[in-house]
Formats: structure tokens, C-alpha cells, sequence
């Protein structure tokens, strides 16, 4: 647990500790607004976004492509209020009928593309490769304090963890809006709280969590820390402040415990090949889910006493 | 180009493509039909749920077969597997909803996430026992055609043709339960039996489709049509008809398409011929379309500030908003100082007459089916016959003052 | 009731003056002004082209049949769904530049109890516009939560989850956090829709207080028998505005005949003991 662990696993592991909380924060609201399976659609849509953004730049460089998947997220979530809108049609089918569209659309661009020098597939899109993030430069735990190492650590890293500070901060800030809204529409509506801004900028900054989280660790567990974390926090406690810091923790424990599961795990069962840490990740929060749906202290609706 | 998509569109090209695109017509209709169902139930997205819970089956299956030292890639193998796992989704999804406070739609997104999750570390294990080689597996993610058996062409046409049969059977049943499960029950329809024949159906499509579309695409054969279908009518036994026919119709034009080239996947095709068949009904459909809606809204609207302006007029009150200010303008009412013309005063007290007769016949006449469908903006002759209006202006007593509810 | 002439007739008699196109009086004395409302689904109105003027320090019940668009009527003045057309006034001022002065309470069931949050957290929602986004609740608020709980008889309350009152200790949990507004008008939207009489009793006598202190009181009404001793003036919709006025005088049988169509029977208008 030197050397090796600081070279190899650190890295990935705080990437996917930073993925966790930055899509679990927006997803405790996305859950009480019942709107849980946009986090769904948003990770499907990323595709079609980076296939895009590479026709139009031909490349693959990481501003471009995360542009690129924001924007389609946009689409995505333009084109669902559209279809519920317009076509008075309710949202799980317009859901639905967007990300399905979308994410063939992308498939189809990606096969009339050449993109064989370069990777960029659908398999990718989905599983990330969060085992190859590794801080090559890196010798042991002295390695932290040494600017030429912290130099060469890999670019996701501190793009996550800009992205999951922001996401924080802004959670922060607009907390008590945040929490009227989503409680009470139509009353923070009458108090003059923007709720139509409100509920878009909570879209926008899952969009954004999903496409920081998706380059580096992919769009399953994208989809995993939208839901799981934040429904097993909602049967732990009953108020939304202490939902947050459990969704926090359950998140991150997930992907510490999944990324050592998916690398070592194989190890002790005698097989020397690892096994993909997304999938790994989702799977945790998912078994943690279902303890959680069995024994956790808040699982039931209360029934009302008195009266 | 064009001849191979007539060969494909006529069956021509070749015994394994007219069997996929058979199947695949079939599937479209099945999917049509058992979509309708969801939908009408607003549970499109189970449907989500129980097509990524289909991945963890298909590796288990691979595994178990290759174990067992048979082929792992035997279709009817995989998709028993496949079915197996979607089914404990399906399951899981219901669970959660009936056990805990959480809604079903997180229920479906937890479900389909964790699954899915599930079924990719699957792969990379069955990855590391083939020793690199490829199994093939990933064709399931996306749906692949190309290198079919023919044996596997069968299993598409049969399974869709098998799920079409049983929406035929069972379309009575069916829609009833999907229009008012309570009703059905109390007339005698198994409720219970109804329901799981109808998500066995869902989840037939699904684990058929799989091979052709994918899964991750293959709830579009099931959400797409009915919503398309809903624009075109308001009754649940057309609904299912259109559902099922535009499905049909996606499948056997996505085939023939995906058939004309090498780069042209048939699932992707066939979820942009069905997006196609939607855009069409939602922009043009004359009754629910958005193009119909949205001139109906705006001459509604008109009429509105027009009413309104024309009661300030007559009322002598500022007209306040610019809006109205804009449309009495352009139909000539008033001028760009805001004073009346000749033509706005006559419109003007037409409104206050037309106001009046309204409130007198709310009273003289005991009718509500009159007053029901009345927007506020119908000319009363529109409405009440001749006799009715003379009996109207007679309680009136116009031109004589008259006693006005409302106040002034 | 008023007499008057038939205005259009009065008008096509007069030559070409559209009169004092400002006049529009009670509009600057009312608490509440609304001038041509309407709202509508697709091309249906649900309510059509409404004037109504609420006087202040009055209690103002708005009355109609189901479907009568009372609701939508009161969410549409606050903008919470669009309009169609018209505009609503507070003390004369537009009222999106009054927010302060208003305090809304919805109704119960538009809202899932099942949010994970505490009673005293839902009442010190009303101090937001003092509070603002990031301002700490300071020994002040907590009073101001525990005063407002106190008036509604929900002291004892403040820590439970609100999933666990009953519906009327909802609704005195919502009239608390209205309360803690400190606003001037008060719209309500059936605070009385499925409480108990204790609740009912807690709840009119707390909206009595609020008349006594010169504020102004508007409620969705369902309750026709208790219009007359609750209200002192009344609104009565049907999609359009059927009349207003004070209860003694607008709120009448041939106006409820009117109001609710064949949908009340003349022995039910008996019952109501109207003078």
C-alpha cells in the first residue's frame, strides 16, 4: 500500500469519490422533484453530444467534446419540455422519446464517421476507463507535496474536482431557494422565487455534473449517483440537510468500495484480470440501496397520528 | 442504392433479411401494442428498467453456457437469460415502489442503472475467461444484424409474431385494464393476469428486440408509436391500431433503410423512422398537433384582448395592457391615440349587447349544456336561435335601463 | 345592486368621446384590482375576462360551482399560471412589484407532505424575503416561527416531520408560514377544504384577527353555509364573474341560481338562510 497504491489507485479512486458527489448533490433534488430519470436521459444524450463535437472539430480534445455533450444536454432537455408542452404529452414518454432519438442519432453519426484512429465508442461513452487515470509520475505518498509530480496528475482530476467544488458552492448559495422550490412550487412562485430558472439551472448543473463525470468514469455510473445515493439517503433521515451529507457519503462510499472490489476482488477469488470499476461502483450503490430499502430507519411513509 | 432498398422493401434481398424484416414488422406491431398499454397506465419508462436489466442475463447466460461446454452464443440461450433477469428487474422496480417511500421512477432509475452496472462488470469478466477473444456480447448493447444465423432470423420472426398473437387475443382484456383497471375488475376481467401478460409482452419485445435493436434503444419500439398514435385520436381501440401500425411500419422501413448500405445500423434506423412517424403526427395532427394547437391558440387569444379591449371602450376605461392596446389598433378599433373609430364603437357596444343578452339568458334560460360549451367569446346568434334572442331582448327591456347584476 | 343604463347604448348615443380613458375608479382603493382576466387551456377558458375589486381590511370569499376556475383564478392573479390577458393590482401598484405585501397559501394537497423536512422549517420558508439566499436565521426568526406556530395552536409541533400531521395540522402549518409573511393581503385557497372543526374554528378565528388588525383576507370557499357568517363580501365565479359585493346584498338566491346553474336546488339555496 505505497508506492504502487499512490501510482495506480489514488487517482481513479478520487475521481470516482469526486463523480459520485458532484452527480449525487443535484440528484438529491432531481429525486423530490421526481424528476430522477432526468439524470437518465442526460447520460444517454451525451453521446450524440461528443459524436458532434467531433465532426464539427475533428478532434477529440476535451473542451470541444464536453461542449458538445452540455449542449446536447440542453437539446435533450428543450426538446422533453417541448414534447410534455406542446404535445401534452406526460413526461416519462417524452423522456422517452428524446433520449432514444438522440442517442440513436448518435450511434448512427458514429458509424458513418471514421473514428477508428481514435478513441471514441459507444463502449467507452458507457464504461468510461476510470482504471486507466493514473498518476504515472508518481513515486509514493511524498509525491504530494512534490509540484513536478502534482504537475502531471491527470487533467480529469482537477476538472472533477473544479466541477464538484462549483457544484457544492452553488448548492450553498442557493439553498433556501432551492429547498422553497422544490417543496412548494407554486407558493416560492408567489414570493417572487424564479422557480422556472430555478428548476433549469438545476437541469443545467446535472447536465454539467453528468458531462465532467462521464469522460472520466462514464455514463452508467453517471446514472447510479443520480439515484441510488440519494434515494438510500431519503430512507436514512427525514430532513433534506441531513439527505445531503448522507447522499454525500453514500456516494463516495460506493466508489471507494467499488473501485477496491472491481480491482482486488477478482484477486481474491484466484483470478489475476480486474473487472470494470464503473460497473463495480453502480453495483455497490445498488446493494447498498437495497439494504437500505429493507433496514434503513426513514424506508416507510409515516402514517399521520392524531386527529 | 435505390434497388436494394425496393429489394429490401419487397423482400428481394436475400432469405435471412426478409426473415429480419418480418420479424422486425411484427416486433414493431407487438411494441405498438404493449406500448399503448404503459402508456395509457403513464408507466412508459418501466419499460427502461426492464431493457437494461436484460444485460446481467444475457452474460449469466453466456457464462453458464460456456460452463456447461456448449456454445455461449446460442441465441434462445442468451435471451432466456436475458428474459430471466429483466423479469427479476420488473420485480425489483414493483418492490421498491410498494415497500419504501421512494417513486417509481427512481425505482426505474436505480434498477436500471445498478443492472446495467451489473451486467458491464459481467462482460468484463467473461472477457477475461474467453482470453480476450471477442464473445460478441456487445452486439446486444446496440443491436447487430450483420453476421446473423439464420436460425437466429427465426427467433425474431417467431417471437414477434408470437407477441402479436397474444395482443390479439388478449386486446379486449387489454384495453380495458389499461382504460380503468377498477371498472375491468369489477366486470370480471382478471386484473391481475391481465397485467402480466401485458409485461410479459413488454418484456417479449424487449428480449426479441434485443438482438435487433439493442437494448438500450429497444423501449423506443415501445414508447415512440403509441405517443405518436395519441396525436391522431382520443379512443383507446383506434389508439392501439395506429400504435400498432406505425410501429409495423418503422420496423419494415428501418430494415429495408439499414439494408441499402454498410454503415446504416437497423436499430438506430428504426428509432429515427419512428422519431419521423412522431414529429409528423405532433406538428401536423389536426386536432392534438402543435400547428393546429397554436393557431387555435392565437386567434384565441386575439379574440380575448379584442373582448376586452372593446369592454373597456364601452365601459370608457383606459385600456391598460399594450397588448390589447396593439391588436385594437390592427383590427381598427381605435386609433394611435387610443380614441375610439367609428367602426371600435359599433364593435364596442355589439360586445356590451352581446354581454348583456348573455347574462339575461343565464337566467331566463334553464339550459346548461348551452352554457357549458360557451368559450365567452361566441356571438350569442351562434348559440340561441332567433325566438330565443327576441325573448332575451324582451326580458331586456332595451332600450329602457335595465337592472344589472354585475354592477357597473 | 346598482342600476344603471345599458352602457353601449349610452355610448353609440354619444358623439365620438370615449370618455376619461383613465378612469377606473377603486382600482388605487382596493387591496386587490383585477382587470380583464382570463386564463385558458388550449382555447377553453377557465376563467373569462374578470373584474373583480376586493376593498380593504375586507374578508372576501370567492364562491363557484367545481370547475368554476376559482383556484386558477387566484393562482393566475399571482402569475403562478400565465394569463392570458389582464392584469392584477395591490393597493393600486402592479402586483409582480407588491410581492412583499402578499402571502399565499395553497392548497394543502398541492404539495407532497412527504418532503423531507420539519414543521418549523416549513413556517420559516416565510421569512425568506427577510431572510434572502443566504442570511443566518437568527434568534429573531426562530421567535417569529414559534409565534406564528403559537397563533395556529402548532407550538407543541415545531420539531415533527411534517409527513406525520394530520390534514388539518397541515393546513394551520401552511396559514402559520403565511402568517410569518407579515404581509397586508392574505390569499388563501380552500384553507378549509377537509379539516377538522377544531382546525376550522383555529384557523377563522386567526383570519378574523387579521381583518381586526386592518389586513385583507381572500378565500376559495367551497362551504356555502358558512359564506354569511365568515365573509363580508363575496366573489362569484363561473368562468366569468356572475357578481361582487357585499354578502348581505350580492350573495342571494336568484345570484347562487345563476352562479351554480341547475347544480343547486332551490331547496338548498332555503336552507342557506338568506336574508
Amino acid at each position: 500500500m505505497g508506492a504502487e497504491f499512490v501510482q495506480l489507485s489514488l487517482t481513479p479512486i478520487l475521481i470516482g469519490i469526486l463523480a459520485a458527489i458532484a452527480c449525487a448533490i443535484p440528484g438529491n433534488f432531481l429525486l423530490l422533484r421526481k424528476q430522477a430519470l432526468i439524470g437518465d436521459a442526460i447520460s444517454h444524450v451525451v453521446l450524440p453530444g461528443i459524436v458532434a463535437a467531433f465532426l464539427v472539430t475533428g478532434t477529440i480534445s476535451t473542451w470541444p467534446m464536453m461542449l458538445g455533450a452540455a449542449g446536447a444536454a440542453v437539446v435533450a432537455v428543450v426538446m422533453i419540455e417541448a414534447i410534455r408542452r406542446l404535445g401534452r404529452i406526460e413526461t416519462g414518454a417524452a423522456m422517452g422519446v428524446t433520449f432514444t432519438t438522440l442517442f440513436a442519432a448518435g450511434v448512427l453519426l458514429l458509424e458513418q464517421t471514421d473514428t477508428s484512429s481514435v478513441h471514441l465508442d459507444v463502449e467507452h461513452a458507457l464504461y468510461g476507463n476510470l482504471e486507466s487515470l493514473i498518476w504515472l509520475s508518481a513515486t509514493g505518498w511524498t509525491s504530494l507535496w512534490d509540484p513536478a509530480a502534482l504537475a502531471d496528475l491527470p487533467p480529469e482530476l482537477t476538472r472533477m474536482a473544479v466541477t464538484t467544488l462549483v457544484i457544492a458552492l452553488l448548492t450553498v448559495v442557493f439553498w433556501r431557494a432551492l429547498k422553497i422550490s422544490t417543496f412548494d412550487e407554486g407558493y416560492a412562485n408567489s414570493i417572487g422565487i424564479p422557480v422556472k430558472t430555478i428548476g433549469f439551472a438545476l437541469v443545467i448543473v446535472s447536465a454539467v455534473a453528468a458531462v465532467a463525470a462521464f469522460d472520466a468514469v462514464g455514463s452508467i455510473i453517471v446514472i447510479a449517483m443520480f439515484i441510488c445515493p440519494p434515494a438510500t439517503a431519503r430512507l436514512m433521515t427525514n430532513r433534506l440537510e441531513h439527505q445531503i451529507l448522507w447522499s454525500i457519503f453514500f456516494g463516495a462510499g460506493s466508489a471507494v468500495a467499488g473501485y477496491v472490489l472491481a480491482g482486488y476482488g477478482p484477486l481474491w477469488l484466484g483470478s489475476s484480470n480486474a473487472v470494470s470499476a464503473a460497473g463495480m461502483i453502480a453495483t455497490v450503490s445498488g446493494l447498498v440501496l437495497g439494504v437500505a430499502c429493507l433496514y434503513a430507519p426513514a424506508r416507510s411513509r409515516v402514517t399521520a397520528a392524531g386527529h | 442504392m435505390l434497388s436494394t432498398f425496393l429489394d429490401a422493401l419487397t423482400l428481394q434481398a436475400g432469405y435471412n433479411a426478409a426473415l429480419v424484416a418480418v420479424g422486425a414488422t411484427l416486433l414493431g406491431v407487438a411494441g405498438g401494442c404493449a406500448g399503448c398499454f404503459l402508456f395509457l397506465r403513464k408507466r412508459t419508462l418501466v419499460s427502461d428498467a426492464v431493457a437494461h436489466a436484460t444485460l446481467p442475463g444475457v452474460c449469466i447466460a453466456f457464462i453458464l453456457m460456456v460452463f456447461l461446454g456448449g456454445d455461449g452464443r446460442n441465441l434462445v440461450g442468451l435471451l432466456i437469460g436475458s428474459a430471466a433477469t429483466a423479469g427479476l428487474g420488473l420485480l425489483t422496480v414493483d418492490w421498491i415502489t410498494r415497500k419504501t417511500r421512494l417513486s417509481e421512477d427512481a425505482a426505474i432509475g436505480a434498477v436500471l442503472s445498478v443492472f446495467f452496472g451489473l451486467g458491464v462488470v459481467l462482460l468484463t469478466v467473461i472477457q477475461t475467461l474467453s482470453h480476450g477473444k471477442q464473445a460478441g456480447l456487445e452486439g446486444f448493447l446496440l443491436g447487430s444484424t450483420a453476421g446473423m444465423l439464420f436460425q437466429d432470423a427465426v427467433i425474431i420472426a417467431v417471437g414477434g409474431a408470437v407477441s402479436t398473437a397474444i395482443i390479439l387475443v388478449l386486446r379486449r382484456p387489454m384495453t380495458l385494464v389499461a382504460f380503468d383497471p377498477e371498472y375491468a375488475g369489477a366486470t370480471g376481467v382478471p386484473v391481475r393476469f391481465i397485467d402480466i401478460a401485458m409485461m410479459s409482452v413488454v418484456m417479449m419485445v424487449t428480449v426479441v428486440g434485443l438482438k435487433l435493436v439493442g437494448l438500450i434503444l429497444i423501449v423506443s419500439s415501445l414508447i415512440i408509436p403509441s405517443v405518436s398514435a395519441r396525436f391522431w385520436t382520443d379512443r383507446s381501440d383506434r389508439l392501439l391500431v395506429i400504435a400498432a401500425a406505425t410501429g409495423g411500419l418503422a420496423g419494415y422501413l428501418g430494415t429495408a433503410v439499414s439494408a441499402t448500405a454498410p454503415n446504416l445500423p437497423t436499430g438506430p434506423i428504426i428509432v429515427l423512422v419512428n422519431f419521423a412517424f412522431f414529429s409528423i403526427s405532433m406538428l401536423l395532427s389536426p386536432k392534438r398537433g402543435v400547428l393546429a394547437a397554436f393557431l387555435r391558440h392565437r386567434k384565441f387569444q386575439v379574440d380575448v384582448h379584442l373582448h376586452q379591449g372593446l369592454t373597456s371602450l364601452a365601459r370608457g376605461e383606459a385600456i391598460r395592457e399594450p397588448l390589447t392596446r396593439k391588436m385594437m389598433r390592427s383590427a381598427g378599433y381605435i386609433r394611435e391615440d387610443l380614441v375610439a373609430t367609428g367602426k371600435g364603437r359599433a364593435a364596442a357596444a355589439k360586445t356590451v349587447l352581446d354581454e348583456a343578452r348573455w347574462a339575461k339568458a343565464r337566467q331566463i334560460i334553464q339550459d346548461e349544456a348551452i352554457f357549458a360549451s360557451y368559450d365567452g367569446l361566441t356571438p350569442i346568434e351562434a348559440v340561441l336561435t332567433r325566438d330565443q334572442i327576441r325573448d332575451i331582448d324582451a326580458a331586456l327591456g332595451a332600450p329602457a335601463p335595465l337592472v344589472s347584476p354585475a354592477g357597473g | 345592486m346598482t342600476t344603471n343604463t345599458l352602457p353601449a347604448l349610452e355610448l353609440a348615443a354619444s358623439d365620438g368621446h370615449t370618455g376619461d380613458m383613465n378612469r377606473d375608479t377603486g382600482l388605487a382603493a382596493s387591496a386587490l384590482a383585477v382587470r380583464g382576466l382570463t386564463v385558458s387551456y388550449g382555447t377553453k377558458p377557465a376563467v373569462f375576462s374578470i373584474d373583480a375589486t376586493v376593498p380593504k381590511a375586507s374578508m372576501t370569499a370567492i364562491v363557484g360551482p367545481n370547475g368554476a376556475g376559482k383556484s386558477t383564478f387566484l393562482k393566475a392573479v399571482l402569475g403562478i399560471i400565465p394569463r392570458l390577458s389582464g392584469a392584477a393590482y395591490v393597493d393600486g401598484k402592479p402586483l409582480e412589484t407588491m410581492r412583499r405585501a402578499i402571502a399565499y397559501v395553497p392548497q394543502r394537497a398541492s404539495v407532497d407532505w412527504d418532503f423531507p423536512t420539519r414543521v418549523r422549517d416549513v413556517v420559516t420558508m416565510g421569512q425568506f424575503r427577510s431572510l434572502g439566499l443566504l442570511g443566518f436565521i437568527r434568534p429573531a426568526h426562530r421567535k417569529k416561527t414559534l409565534e406564528c406556530l403559537e397563533r395556529v395552536g402548532m407550538a407543541d409541533f415545531a420539531d415533527r416531520q411534517i409527513g406525520q400531521l394530520s390534514g388539518g395540522q397541515q393546513q394551520r402549518v401552511f396559514l402559520a408560514r403565511a402568517l410569518a409573511q407579515d404581509a397586508g393581503l392574505y390569499l388563501l385557497d380552500e384553507p378549509f377544504a377537509g379539516v377538522d372543526a377544531a382546525t376550522e374554528k383555529a384557523i377563522i378565528d386567526v383570519l378574523k384577527g387579521l381583518k381586526a388588525e386592518g389586513k385583507t383576507v381572500v378565500c376559495v370557499h367551497h362551504d356555502l353555509a358558512t359564506v354569511s357568517d365568515y365573509f363580508d363580501h363575496v366573489l362569484m365565479l363561473n368562468i366569468r364573474k356572475i357578481a361582487e359585493g357585499p354578502v348581505t346584498t350580492t350573495f342571494t338566491g336568484p345570484m347562487l341560481q345563476e352562479t351554480y346553474g341547475g347544480r343547486l336546488a332551490t331547496t338548498h339555496i332555503d336552507q342557506l338562510k338568506l336574508d
